[in-house]
């Protein structure tokens, strides 16, 4: 019994192959698209996970100052004397050939086993580690770039490193980062001795930290990868509406069938059970499909996220993809909840379904039509409850909460808006085609409606996220003109050469302003403090965001800092707050500057205050200024007289160049899911159309017989296919914006700890506009083509059948 | 006694109308054929929806072979349906994505009881022999219905309900579909009960009953 009747469920679809086609193609790229965002969350995470293992960071207890602030090497040397086993790392960020890695520096005698270590351990002697000049680790990529830069020690390539970083012994770490006598924590060895000093009488500032599961990195990209599956889910919600529409209208095709099995004797127990396998099955083989999709996509975009991430954060992500059974499951997990969440309604139906009910009474199109208001009671009800939760709870679950009730709720508003506009068109239309034009619009409307919805969704999706990316560009752009003043920029091999090149610069140029910075822990964040010297150039360009009246003098003098808006964001600590930059160094923020793109905090303050705090600070980099077709002739004069490589001076377009490429690097991903959304929109508008065909014909037919060419026929329902999708493009706008505001005001300033004005984009719109106007003509035309190729018998014969 | 209806009676709320049979009793041997005539709107369809099972009366009793339907769940009627009834309807509902074979099998698969070679024999004496893998929109009227009396007989049926089965027809083709299965029906011993309008139609069965204002005059 069951075998008949799911070879019976079954034959519909034999006979209906490109409705198959659209069921699997919407399920399979909703799951694609959520499955290819999950991949690369996932493999960036494991990158995290097996980077804090190869540096041994996730196993052991921890020693750290309580505010964040780095250790002396001499509160180490009095923790070992009194008998606490203890190893020190040094780990901060350092420009190496190019570009700016991780350094971990380690004490290879007493840290435990680390696999880079260990695979080297064959080949090299503990004194070639620790002696000088020591030996550097690095992945082979990285091992490539640095090897031979000058001051680098012998570089050992090897896998176990996490990308991005590079693992060394502490001294040679010592001199790479150009702190001295510093420490970023202990690691507290096992099998401590009994009865030792208390931790509070020998180093107070210090407090056990007991290893987190997840990593510091991990928690810094958690805003990141949320925005990946905010998209992801978005993607998925666009597929999953072709998948209703197609269930929708199967089982509407289907009902009859549904009636006949039962009238024979199928129990409806049954008949459920055969109708949720067929769902099973379609689930299962879209899910696949869509695994390998989402496998091909994730595998394209990694390369450009893990540059991404490695730029945003210095996050170590690994440009490969790797196959994770966790993920092949949850990615057919998604396909089964997408298909059951699509095909519920219909399940619903058929559980309540009649058996004597007269055939064709209800349809789907009636019943959507019957249920346009309650869909748009409950849109307005999601659009307010997301209004409340923002408003209520704040933060960035609270902000895509409120976009995924405004994106949702539009769209189930859409349905009733488009047909009050119509409703209204008709009322005014005169003569008899431009009434029928008008109804029929009408009474299409409710078939369309998921596809309309779809197309809303996406078109308001490219709207806002390029409104977002655009005005950051234009914002960013703007931000560089303004701190990137410098003509060139001179990197010297070593604090000495910078010395001497700042002695030489001196008479040349009309100025020469140092770049000087430490790395601290201040307030629980990694802040990059930056000394510089009182010259006009930061007065005059310098992007304050709010700042007191004599912020500048205070500065100079030494008695207050600048502090970025990340920093100011992330601790609180905006104009007029004190900031501990040591336990006995306390200034207050003089203002908050803009500083795009940056993960960590950043501070300025009075150079010379910087130097009299912190023993060492690297002397080596310099921004010139000077007339700008002076630039040439400096950068080769330098070149020669101190022998620079090639990338040790840098003028200030190629910085600029850089700094953008980065930039596009960033949103590459978001463009990307961008195109593949408004693709999958596009798709719904054409599988709707295509298979709403067979319903079309019989309510086309009379009129052709009423006297209207079958050409003329075709022009009007591509007419009427555009002037849906130009209504919906023109509700998409001002939904566009408000995603948009909500990504620049809300989303953005949780996620990355930045604020940025919405610049407007009018001619991206109207060629969004015409794209949807494009792509909803070309599906109307791939469909209406039928009924040019159709021969007055056929339209007869389905006019008489279905009448 | 095959089927046993007993002082049935049934009305549908909200209609506004009155009970559509109002203490309807009626019997029915094995093999024997009734043709259940009536005006429109008197009840005819109610009756025979009623006797298939397919629908519940308001009071009254309706047994098939000693089964009384009062006693069975959904599941229990569905069995009832699939193993000892077949109903052929006006508008033949065939199964529009199955071929013509594969209806015809359908409901002899459902009930277990598929039989190739009983089922070409009955193809061939339904004239549809070479139309097998054609799909139901692309045969005629009487093409479709003599697959739905096909369909029917060849789940062996206790009991084969017929509603109007010519009445899509033209008098021709209906006279040939009708003449058919009243041939099948006495071949297989499958009782017959056939709801028409027409006099002519009932003068053909052996037995009739005249449902009149939801009673049987």
């Amino acid at each position: 019994m069951t075998g008949a009747a799911l070879h019976t469920l079954l034959s519909h679809w034999r006979r209906h192959p490109l409705q198959l086609f659209t069921l699997l193609a919407g399920l399979a790229l909703a799951t694609a698209l959520w499955s290819a965002v999950q991949a690369i969350n996932a493999q960036a995470r494991a990158s995290y996970a097996q980077a804090a293992a190869q540096i041994g960071a996730n196993a052991m207890d921890r020693l750290e100052p309580a505010d964040g602030a780095m250790i002396p090497l001499d509160t180490y040397v009095a923790l070992r004397r009194a008998g606490w086993l203890v190893t020190p790392v040094l780990e901060g960020r350092a420009r190496l050939g190019g570009e700016k890695l991780t350094v971990i520096g380690v004490d290879p005698v007493t840290h435990p086993s680390l696999p880079a270590l260990d695979d080297a351990a064959g080949a090299l002697s503990p004194a070639d580690l620790i002696g000088p000049p020591g030996r550097v680790f690095a992945r082979p990529d990285t091992a490539r770039r640095i090897a031979g830069l000058p001051g680098m020690p012998p570089v050992i390539a090897s896998d176990e490193v996490p990308p991005g970083a590079v693992l060394t012994d502490i001294a040679v770490a010592e001199r790479l980062l150009g702190q001295r006598g510093q420490l970023s924590r202990l690691l507290l060895l096992p099998d401590q001795p009994r009865g030792l000093r208390r931790l509070a009488e020998i180093a107070p500032e210090l407090e056990r930290v007991a290893p987190t599961a997840r990593s510091e990195i991990a928690r810094l990209t958690d805003s990141f990868h949320l925005n990946l599956t905010a998209f992801g889910l978005l993607s998925f919600a666009v597929g999953l509406f072709i998948v209703h529409g197609t269930v929708g209208l199967a089982f509407e095709q289907r009902r009859q069938m549904f009636r006949t099995l039962r009238a024979l004797g199928l129990p409806m127990r049954r008949l459920i059970a055969v109708t949720l396998a067929e769902i099973a099955g379609a689930a299962l083989l879209a899910g696949l499909a869509g695994l390998a999709l989402g496998y091909l996509v994730a595998a394209a975009l990694l390369p450009d996220v893990a540059a991404t991430l490695r730029g945003l954060y210095g996050a170590p992500v690994d440009g490969g993809l790797s196959l994770r059974p966790a993920w092949v499951l949850s990615g057919l997990g998604m396909a089964f909840v997408g298909a059951f969440i699509a095909g519920g309604q219909a399940l619903w139906r058929l559980r309540s379904l009649p058996i004597l009910a007269a055939p064709g009474a209800r349809t789907w199109a009636v019943g959507a039509a019957r249920n346009a208001r309650l869909q748009a009671t409950v849109g307005a009800a999601l659009i307010l409850a997301g209004w409340l939760v923002l408003a209520l709870a704040g933060g960035l679950i609270a902000g895509f909460v409120f976009l995924a009730g405004l994106l949702l709720g539009s769209a189930l508003l859409l349905p009733a808006a488009l047909g009050l506009v119509v409703g209204g068109a008709e009322r005014l239309a005169r003569g008899p085609v431009t009434e029928w034009v008008w109804a029929d619009m009408r009474a299409q409307l409710p078939g369309l409606s998921l596809a309309l919805m779809a197309l809303l969704l996406a078109l308001a999706a490219n709207i806002g996220v390029g409104t977002m990316v655009k005005s950051f560009r234009l914002t960013f752009t703007g931000w560089l003109d303004q701190r990137l003043v410098s003509e060139l920029y001179v990197t010297a091999r070593d604090d000495a050469q910078g010395a001497e090149i700042a002695a030489w610069l001196a008479p040349r140029v009309d100025a020469v302003l140092p770049i000087r910075s430490v790395e601290r822990r201040i307030s629980g964040m990694p802040v990059f403090v930056y000394g510089i010297i009182d010259h006009p150039t930061y007065r005059a360009h310098w992007p304050l965001l709010q700042a007191d009246p004599d912020a500048w003098d205070r500065v100079a003098r030494g008695e207050a800092v600048l502090v970025s808006e990340q920093f100011a964001r992330r601790t609180g600590r905006w104009t007029g707050a004190t900031v501990a930059l040591a336990p006995d160094w306390r200034l207050p923020v003089a203002g908050v500057y803009s500083d795009y793109g940056n993960p960590t905090g950043q501070m300025i303050l009075s150079l010379p205050a910087l130097l009299a705090h912190v023993g060492a600070v690297p002397n080596r980099r310099f921004g010139i200024r000077i007339a700008p077709d002076r630039v040439p002739g400096l950068a080769e004069a330098l070149r020669r007289r101190f022998d620079l490589p090639e990338d040790a001076i840098v003028d200030q377009a190629e910085i600029k160049a850089r700094s953008l490429a980065i930039f596009d690097k960033t949103f590459f991903i978001t463009g990307a899911l961008n195109a593949l959304t408004l693709g999958v929109a596009g798709f719904a508008i054409l599988t709707s159309l295509l298979t709403l065909w067979s319903r079309r014909l019989p309510q086309l037919a009379p009129v052709w017989a009423l006297g209207l060419t079958r050409a003329r026929l075709m022009r009007l329902e591509v007419a009427r296919s555009a002037a849906l999708a130009g209504l919906t493009a023109v509700v998409a706008l001002p939904l566009g914006l408000v995603l948009a505001w909500a990504l620049l005001a809300i989303i953005n300033v949780e996620a990355f700890g930045w604020r940025l004005p919405m610049h407007l984009f009018p001619i991206d719109w109207l060629r969004l506009a015409v794209l949807a106007l494009v792509a909803a003509s070309v599906a109307a035309v791939i469909s209406a083509r039928r009924l040019v190729r159709a021969s007055p018998s056929t339209l007869l014969a389905v006019f008489s059948n279905e009448r | 006694m095959l089927l046993s209806i007993d002082n049935v009676t049934k009305s549908y709320p909200g209609s506004g109308a009155g009970p559509v049979l109002r203490g309807v009793s009626l019997t029915l041997g094995a093999g024997e054929t009734l043709a259940l005539t009536g005006e429109s709107g008197s009840g005819k369809s109610t009756l025979l929806h009623l006797a298939g099972a397919l629908d519940r009366p308001d009071s009254g009793r309706i047994a098939l072979d000693g089964t009384d339907y009062a006693g069975l769940d959904d599941t229990g009627r569905a069995a009832l349906r699939r193993d000892r009834i077949a109903l052929v309807f006006q508008q033949f509902n065939l199964v529009p994505s199955l071929t013509v074979a594969q209806n015809l099998s359908l409901h002899a698969r459902l009930a277990g009881r598929h039989d190739p070679a009983r089922l070409a024999a009955l193809t061939e004496r339904l004239g549809l022999s070479g139309l097998e893998r054609r799909y139901p929109e692309q045969l005629s009227g009487g093409q479709q219905q003599r697959v739905a009396i096909g369909r029917a007989l060849a789940a062996r049926p206790r009991l084969l309900l017929a509603d109007e089965p010519t009445g899509n027809l033209d008098e021709t083709t209906g006279e040939a579909v009708l003449a058919l299965m009243l041939e099948l029906v006495a071949e297989t011993g499958t009782a017959l009960l056939l709801v028409t309008h027409s006099e002519r139609i009932a003068a053909r069965l052996s037995r009739r009953a005249h449902l009149s204002n939801g009673r049987i005059t």
